[in-house]
């Protein structure tokens, strides 16, 4: 249903932002070595039951007061498992949850990574009043972008002005195309 | 580039904002649930994220939400402007999202083909 893993994480941190959380974390490694791809994200926002976990996960549960998550967790559980992977969430009420998904990277249905610049920039422009740490690893080389520095530098001018979208293009570009992460 | 870089985009922008106060004058809202995503949602919120940085549109904010309802019509995006009702867009695309920064946004000329529904702010 969504054609790249970095829609998944799109998708994934609506509902981390559903769920109240003023900080994301995002964490995308490719480890070659080891032939696996990990996305964990993490939050702290209002936390899940055990039972809540159990609820998230489960693609037939569509009463109200769970709709607000939707597929997206089914989806993307359902993509690890397949792809000789796993799935986990770790979460505690009032502090926040932590979605952790592996991948064996070499396998045949395995969704590309797809344009993680734009997810990037959607989340950071389309959510300013929310921090964003995300973190990009790839055998050993790194490329961290963390809003609450940025938002730092700008003190007073928002994130999300002209001038500062268009240096976050380019910058998230640099980087990640020197990392070749970019598809 | 560096992020030291942004030290002089915010002195330069501090300056205009003090001019105009820097308040927002046009809100967009783009969808962002599950089906939006799966039919488009992110593409439709970067083309009207590119627009208002090409354009340097600094009184137009782009931002997003969580599932909007009206599934069948995604992408779905509510533009929202002081005293006028809300225009509801829906089936977007990214030249459509293009065309509503052009003529509705900034020529003040909604673009009838994609409204899915007006509503009252």
């Amino acid at each position: 249903m969504l054609a790249e893993l970095s829609m998944h994480i799109m998708d994934i941190v609506q509902n981390s932002i559903s769920a109240g959380a003023k900080l994301v974390r995002v964490r995308l490694e490719q480890n070659f070595s080891l032939d696996t791809l990990t996305i964990e994200i993490e939050d702290d926002g209002k936390g899940m039951t055990a039972e809540e976990i159990k609820k998230v996960q489960d693609p037939f549960y569509t009463t109200k007061s769970y709709k607000k998550v939707g597929l997206g967790i089914p989806l993307f559980k359902q993509i690890a498992e397949h792809c000789d992977g796993s799935f986990e969430i770790i979460s505690t009420p009032g502090k926040g949850t932590l979605i952790k998904a592996k991948f064996k990277m070499s396998h045949i249905d395995l969704p590309p990574i797809g344009n993680m610049r734009d997810t990037i920039i959607a989340l950071v422009v389309g959510k300013p009043e929310i921090d964003f740490l995300f973190e990009i690893y790839k055998d050993g080389v790194s490329f961290v972008l963390d809003t609450r520095e940025i938002k730092k530098e700008l003190q007073d001018v928002p994130i999300n002005h002209p001038e500062v979208i268009r240096f976050l293009k380019e910058y998230i570009d640099e980087n990640l195309k020197a990392m070749e992460v970019v598809s | 580039m560096k992020l030291e870089d942004l030290r002089k985009i915010r002195e330069k922008a501090e300056k205009e904002l003090k001019l105009r106060e820097g308040k927002a004058r046009v809100k967009i809202v783009v969808g962002m649930g599950t089906s939006g995503i799966a039919a488009g949602a992110r593409e439709v919120l970067k083309a009207f994220i590119d627009e208002v940085e090409k354009r340097n549109l600094q009184d137009v904010i782009v931002t997003q939400s969580g599932e909007k309802g009206l599934s069948s019509h995604e992408p779905i995006a509510e533009v929202w402007e002081e005293g006028k009702p809300i225009v509801v867009y829906g089936n977007l695309t990214p030249d459509a999202a293009r065309r509503i920064v052009a003529e509705h946004i900034v020529n003040g000329n909604p673009v009838t083909e994609y409204v899915i529904e007006v509503k009252e702010a």
